[in-house]
C-alpha cells in the first residue's frame, strides 16, 4: 500500500499510529522525553480527529490505573511514559499483566535517577522486564510507527492478552526528525481491528479483577504469563508478516539480522544504536572484516532460538548493553549467555556496557568494541567481565 | 554525499525548528535528511545555550551518532561564542555562518565565514528576534544545499499562513543580504 512520506518528529510518528488505531481511552501523565506524544494526542482529541476519552491523571500511577480500569471494562487503552514515570507505574503494570489487560504503552527510554538526568538508556524498561508485559525495542521512527500499529493486534489477541511496551530511545528517536511513511488512517484502522475482550467489567454480569488468591493458584498465575508470552511469539511473527504483506514494511519480527552470513564476530544490541551499528558493520565489511549484527527486537518474549540460529557458527559475540543489573553486568548480555547455555556451538560472549547514561556509542566506539572483542576472544574466555566503554576511571580517584 | 551541520542558539530561538526546516527542504528536493536536538544540561531551557543538528544525504541515513565534525556551523546568537567553542570539530574548508551585522574575527583561517544580519531582518519582518528562517535563507544562498524555493515551501508548511509569509520575507532578505568570504 502506498503511504505519504514526510519528515516527522518521532513522537509525532507514534501519535499518528496511535490515532489511526483508535484507542477508546488514553491516559498519559507528562514526563520528558515522552511529553510530545501526549501533546500530539491531546491535539488530535481536541480537534476531533481522534474520538478517544482523554483522561487527565495526577501521576503515572494514576494514569496506569486509569488505563487498567478502562481495559478491564473492555476498552482499547493506551498510555505512555518514561524513566521515573515507568517506575511509578511498576506496581500497576504487574497487576495489568496478571489480570491479562492488553494495554499498549509507549516507553520513551530514559535513564533512572539519581543523579537526575534526561539522557537515554534502557534502565527504565529493564526494571519492568519481569512484570509479564511484552517489550518491543525499535531502531527508527518508521519502525516506531509500524510497531505501534502492530502492537494492538499482538496484545489484544485472545491467546496473548498482555500489556505491551513499545520501547524507543528518548531524544535519539522521540525528538529526531526523519522521513516516515504514514498510511491512510482507514487502512491502519482496518489492520488494527477492534478490541474484542473475552470478558469485561459489566454491571449486568458482575465479576472481580484482582481478587485474593493463595498458594494453590498463585504460581499458576505466573506460569500462565509464561504461556501467554509463548503465544505472543507466534503472534508477533504472524502480525509482522501480515503487516509486511499489507504495507510493505518489515523491521524484523523477534529479531532482525544484518550481514550475519559467514560472520566471525556478531554484535548484539537493541534500540536506536542498532542503526549506527548497521553503518559501522558496512564500513568494517568494506575493509574485509567479517562482522555481523543481530538486533534483538523483542526483549520479551526473549528470542533465544532466533538469536542462536542467527549467530550460526560465529565463534565470537559482542553484546552491547544500555542497562545494568548491579553486581552482575549488562542485562541483555546476561540473557544472551543464558540462551547459549547447553548449545552445541559455544561462542565466546563478550559483554560491553555501551550507552549507559547516554554515553556516546558512535562508529568509532563500535569499531573499538569489535577490536576489543577480537582480542578478548583469543584469551579471555567466556567468563570475561563486562567491558565499560568510555568509563572515566579518574572519577573514582 | 553526506553533509552534517550544527546550529548554535539559545533555548527559545528555534534551533531545533531550524534543523527540522532544513531537513524538510532537503527532503522535498529528493534527498534524505535527519534533524535532532542536543542532549544535556537538563534540557532546553529558555536562554540557555543549545545545539541542534541535521544530516543531508543522497542515500538513506542510518547514523544516529552525534555530529562531532560538522561541515557547516550556524550561530544564531554570537554572544554564545564567548562561552561555547562554536568552531569545535568544524572540518577544514567548512562553513561558518553567523548572525551578525558586522564581521566578527574568528580564530581559524581554514574555514569560510559568512555573516548575515538575521536578527535585524527578523525584527523588521516578524517584529521579534527569531532569526532561524532568515539564517536558512542565508544558508541557501551560500551553500545551495537547499534551494530558496524549497526553503520557502518548508517555511510555508511549518507556520500558519500569515506568520509564514513574514518568515518567507525574512528568508528572502537574508538571501540577498548575506556577506563574507567569497
Amino acid at each position: 500500500m502506498k503511504g505519504k512520506t514526510a519528515i516527522l518528529e518521532g513522537s509525532r510518528a507514534v501519535a499518528e499510529a496511535v490515532r489511526a488505531c483508535r484507542p477508546d481511552v488514553i491516559s498519559v501523565y507528562p514526563i520528558t522525553p515522552q511529553t510530545h506524544i501526549l501533546e500530539d494526542l491531546a491535539r488530535f482529541v481536541s480537534s476531533g480527529q481522534l474520538k478517544s476519552q482523554f483522561v487527565r491523571a495526577d501521576s503515572e500511577f494514576s494514569a496506569a490505573s486509569i488505563v487498567y480500569g478502562a481495559s478491564a471494562a473492555g476498552a482499547r487503552a493506551y498510555t505512555a511514559s518514561a524513566s521515573q514515570g515507568l517506575l511509578l507505574m511498576n506496581e500497576v503494570i504487574y497487576a495489568m499483566a496478571s489480570t491479562r489487560l492488553p494495554v499498549v504503552l509507549t516507553a520513551v527510554n530514559r535513564a533512572i535517577s539519581a543523579p537526575i538526568t534526561i539522557q537515554p538508556d534502557h534502565q527504565d524498561t529493564m526494571s519492568l522486564r519481569d512484570t509479564g508485559a511484552l517489550q518491543i525495542h525499535v531502531e527508527s521512527l518508521q519502525e516506531a510507527y509500524d510497531a505501534h500499529v502492530q502492537s494492538f493486534r499482538i496484545a489484544e489477541d485472545p491467546e496473548v492478552l498482555l500489556p505491551i511496551f513499545i520501547c524507543m530511545d528518548g531524544w535519539v528517536l522521540s525528538h529526531s526528525y526523519e522521513p516516515v511513511t504514514v498510511f491512510p488512517d482507514e487502512a491502519i484502522s482496518e489492520f488494527a481491528g477492534t478490541f474484542q475482550p473475552v470478558q469485561k467489567l459489566d454491571p449486568a454480569k458482575p465479576l472481580t479483577y484482582g481478587s485474593y488468591a493463595d498458594q494453590d493458584v498463585l504460581m499458576e498465575y505466573r506460569y500462565a504469563l509464561m504461556l501467554a508470552q509463548e503465544k505472543a511469539r507466534e503472534k508477533i511473527r504472524s502480525v509482522t508478516k501480515e503487516y509486511k504483506e499489507v504495507f510493505g514494511h518489515f523491521d524484523g519480527d523477534l529479531i532482525d539480522t544484518h550481514r550475519t552470513e559467514d560472520a566471525e564476530i556478531i554484535l548484539v544490541a537493541m534500540g536506536s544504536m542498532v542503526s549506527t551499528i548497521r553503518a559501522a558493520v558496512d564500513e568494517l565489511r568494506a575493509e574485509g572484516r567479517k562482522v555481523g549484527l543481530v538486533k534483538v527486537r523483542t526483549f520479551r518474549p526473549f528470542p533465544e532460538e532466533e538469536i542462536i540460529k542467527a549467530c550460526g557458527k560465529a565463534p565470537l559475540i559482542a553484546v552491547l548493553d544500555k542497562s545494568l543489573s548491579v553486581n552482575t553486568g549488562g542485562i541483555l548480555a546476561t540473557e544472551i549467555k543464558a540462551a547459549f547455555y547447553g548449545n552445541p556451538v559455544q561462542p565466546v560472549i563478550v559483554p560491553f556496557m555501551a550507552g549507559l547514561g547516554g554515553k556516546e556509542v558512535n562508529r568509532r566506539v563500535i569499531k573499538e568494541i569489535v577490536d576489543i572483542a577480537c582480542r578478548a576472544g583469543d584469551k579471555q574466555g567466556p567468563r570475561g567481565d563486562t567491558i565499560w566503554m568510555g568509563l572515566d576511571h579518574g572519577f573514582f580517584s | 554525499m553526506l553533509v552534517e551541520l550544527r546550529i548554535h542558539g539559545r533555548g527559545g530561538q528555534g534551533s531545533v525548528a531550524m534543523a527540522e526546516m532544513i531537513a524538510g527542504a532537503a527532503f522535498a528536493e529528493g534527498k534524505f535528511a535527519q534533524a535532532f536536538p542536543y542532549l544535556g544540561g537538563g534540557g532546553e531551557r529558555r536562554g540557555a545555550p543549545v545545539q541542534a543538528y541535521a544530516r543531508i544525504s543522497d542515500s538513506p541515513i542510518k547514523l544516529r551518532e552525534k555530529i562531532e565534525e560538522p561541515d557547516l556551523v550556524i550561530v544564531q546568537d554570537p554572544s554564545i561564542m564567548e562561552m561555547v567553542d562554536v568552531l569545535a570539530g568544524l572540518k577544514p574548508g567548512g562553513i561558518l555562518l553567523i548572525n551578525s551585522e558586522e564581521p566578527i574575527k574568528v580564530s581559524r583561517d581554514d574555514i569560510r565565514t559568512f555573516f548575515v544580519p538575521a536578527g535585524k531582518i527578523a525584527i523588521e519582518t516578524l517584529g521579534r528576534p527569531i532569526m532561524n528562517t532568515a539564517l536558512i535563507g542565508a544558508l541557501s544562498r551560500i551553500t545551495g544545499l537547499v534551494g530558496i524555493d524549497t526553503v520557502e515551501e518548508a517555511v510555508r508548511s511549518k507556520f500558519p499562513k500569515e506568520i509564514a509569509e513574514k518568515n518567507i520575507l525574512a528568508v528572502r532578505k537574508a538571501y540577498e543580504q548575506v556577506g563574507g568570504a567569497a
